[in-house]
Parts: structure tokens; sequence; C-alpha cells
């Protein structure tokens, strides 16, 4: 689900799905929903990219695998970072939240139940490793800022689960 | 006008920089690894958004400066953040309550910035906002489990709360800079945010069973680079890398 339409080289896609978030290495950045354009002109790339969180320390890391992904397949690229329209979790795509699943990282709500699910009044959000919704929060904050820190009480094991944005 | 809408820029970067690095400190010493993990994730949000603003102000700035001077190479009396962000971590009831206090009044910062006519500043806080409700959302949750937890959390948590609320009435300060910048449409008053702001954190505090301080004189100075004794410190340990190794990198 994409808010606007987002403008991505058919030559570079390829290119550009093979490089992975550098915490989360099953999701590929397009996928992710960061890359924001991709233009080529002759053998020079231009890429768009937002970050999730203002903060985020995989952005550099980000730019800079875009830019030796691109130089090996001989493409000259420079990389933008962009803040509007800033990032939501609608952007990661069907696949990215399927990949996130079988990480085993459970993926963004809605933003009226993530809302309820952090709260604690409702246990919504499901357990990747056995699908229980017997789960509770443990800390809003987890091991990166677009995660939060979940259990589940069925199975009993820990579990990430990438905060809703919106 | 560039001048004023730099010096605008500092005021609301420098209270997240200072308020970041404080939590930083924090790194390894928080009361449990999920409070730890916390407070520095906040601090990592907040140092994001400083970059965008300092990134911007050395844009607009005449002089060949980059976001690093900017964070680590001014002076004390150059700093333009608020008091109660320099104000030192003490221990967890202070933490918590300096980042509620705090929290509140980016909340309705945010919120309003969005209205500016810069587009620049509309971005950060459309980006920012989503950022700031989640810390206020963890500071306002722990003041209720304080305040309504045991008598000790309780007493301790009054205790911080009375004794940072003297530093609540700069937030709504307004610089000749600010009010020039408010002028131009491009800065939000913040003393329009007063008395909302009050009766939001009013509200947190009843629920939380904790009495709301009752005060007369307040303490400012901060955003006319005039800091507490604190400051000095702080910036000691933030900038002694940079200082001693000019134009180091990570």
């Amino acid at each position: 689900m994409t808010e606007e339409k987002v403008h991505i080289n058919e030559v570079l896609e390829p290119i550009l799905r093979q490089v992975p978030d550098p915490e989360i290495p099953v999701l590929s950045i397009l996928d992710l929903g960061v890359v924001r354009e991709a233009i080529l002109e002759g053998n020079k790339a231009t890429i768009k990219i937002t970050p999730t969180y203002s903060g985020c320390p995989a952005m550099d890391v980000i730019g800079d695998d875009i830019v030796s992904a691109l130089a090996k397949e001989g493409y000259e690229a420079k990389v933008n970072l962009i803040l509007a329209p800033a990032w939501s979790t609608n952007w990661i795509t069907e696949r990215g939240r399927k990949a996130l699943e079988d990480y085993g990282i459970a993926a963004p709500l809605e933003e009226s139940a993530d809302k309820k699910a952090l709260l604690g009044e409702e246990k919504i959000v499901k357990c990747p490793q056995c699908k229980s919704t017997n789960t509770h929060l443990v800390s809003q904050f987890g091991s990166t800022a677009c995660k939060a820190l979940f259990k589940c009480d069925n199975c009993e094991e820990p579990f990430d689960y990438f905060k809703c944005l919106i | 006008m560039n001048n004023n809408f730099i010096k605008y820029l500092y005021g609301i970067a420098d209270n997240s920089l200072i308020l970041g690095q404080r939590l930083g400190e924090l790194t390894g010493h928080a009361p449990s690894l999920e409070v730890d993990i916390a407070l520095t994730n906040i601090s990592l949000d907040l140092f994001g958004q400083v970059r965008s603003y300092f990134q911007y102000a050395a844009q607009l700035s005449e002089d060949d400066i980059t976001e690093d001077d900017l964070a680590f190479l001014r002076t004390e009396r150059e700093y333009l953040n608020v008091l109660l962000v320099e104000q030192p971590n003490t221990d967890f009831a202070y933490t918590i309550a300096r980042q509620f206090l705090f929290d509140h009044f980016h909340m309705l910062l945010m919120t309003e910035m969005q209205k500016s006519k810069d587009e620049t500043l509309v971005a950060i806080a459309k980006k920012s906002i989503k950022e700031v409700s989640y810390h206020k959302r963890f500071s306002s949750d722990w003041i209720k489990r304080l305040g309504d937890g045991t008598e000790e959390s309780k007493q301790r948590i009054q205790k911080a709360v009375n004794d940072l609320w003297r530093f609540t009435d700069e937030l709504f300060h307004t610089t000749e800079a600010d009010e020039a910048m408010i002028k131009e449409g491009i800065a939000v008053d913040v003393k329009m945010l007063k008395d909302v702001y009050y009766k939001n954190v009013n509200e947190v505090l009843e629920t939380a069973t904790l009495e709301v301080p009752e005060l007369k004189y307040f303490q400012k100075g901060g955003k006319e680079g005039i800091h507490s004794e604190h400051m000095g410190f702080l910036l000691n340990d933030m900038q002694y890398m940079q200082r001693t190794y000019p134009g180091m990198k990570w």
C-alpha cells in the first residue's frame, strides 16, 4: 500500500532489490519502502531515500550499500536523503511483511490496533513463532528504533514487533 | 532574517541535543535492560532530529560550517537550550520527570511547527512528531507507574517533579530572534502553548495520584545562553573528543 507512486527505474530495480536493510537482512530496502525514487541517466543513477526514524543509524550504511551495489554493475550512483513525505509502515510491501514474519519479527498492525497493543489494552500482536495472540508487551522500545519488545505467553518466546508508524 | 532564523533553529535543536546527551549518559546504567534500551532509543531519535536541524542551519549559514561544528564546537553561551534539559540525571525519578515535562512540550511544539511557512521545518516536524508521541507515551506511563506505585516511588517522583517544576515556565519564553521569526510565520509562538501544556501535564499528574506543584517563581536563562552550573560539565564530556582531536571522524 503506497500512498503515492514511487518511480523506480526498471534497470535499477533488480539491483536495488538485492540491497538488504543492514539491521533486518531478510528485508530488501525496496520492500522496506525507504527508496522513494531511482532515476537513471546514462550510467548516472540518482536515488532518493528517506529514513524510517530520524536517528536511524542504518541510513548511512544503506546509502553506502546502494552506491557499491550499483558501482558493481557499472553505475555511478548519487544518494540523496529526503525527509518529506515522512516514511510510514504502510510503505512496507506485502512481500516485506511476509519476510519480517518469517524472520521472527511481528509485522506492524494498523494504527488503532497498534495503539491498543502497545498500551496493553488488547492482545492482538501475533507471535511470529507459534501464531498465538496470547502475548504481552515487555517494552515499547526494542533492539532498534523501529521495534518494540514482546513476549509470547503461549510458547514463552520473546520476539520483536515492528512498531506501526503512520 | 537569516541570523534570526539560525538562532531559532539552535533553540529548538539544542533542546534535543542536550537532552539526548543526558540520556546517552545512561547507556548501560539504567535500572533495567528494557529501560536502558528505551532511554537510549529516545536519545537516538533526538540526535536524529538534531541532525536535520543542524544540516539545515549549516546550509543557511554564510560561514563554511557543518552539522558537527554546531554540535561540538560552540561555546557554552552559544547553546540556546532551556535549563530543564541540562539538569542532571540524578536518579530514575528525575530522569523520568525531566523527560515527561519536556515530552509534553515537545509534542505541542511539533504539532504547531507543522503549520510553519518553512517547508523544511514542516518536514522535520512531520517526521519528529511520530517519534515524540512514543517518547511522551513512555514518560507519561512511567509517571503514572511511579506515582501510583509504592510509597517510596511516589515520594521520589513527587520530589523530582517538584524540583524540576521551576524550569517549566521557560519553555514558553521567546527570545528576540523567536519573535522576529514568529512575525515571519516561520516560528511557533510558544507563549500560546502554555495553557494547554499545563492542562495536559496536570491531567497526567492527577491520574498518577501526584500533586501539581504550586510555584510562583521560575528559573530562566538557557534560551539566552545563560546556563546552570551543570552545563559546563556536560559540554566538557560531549566536546572533549572534537576539542582534543579536531576534525576526528568515527
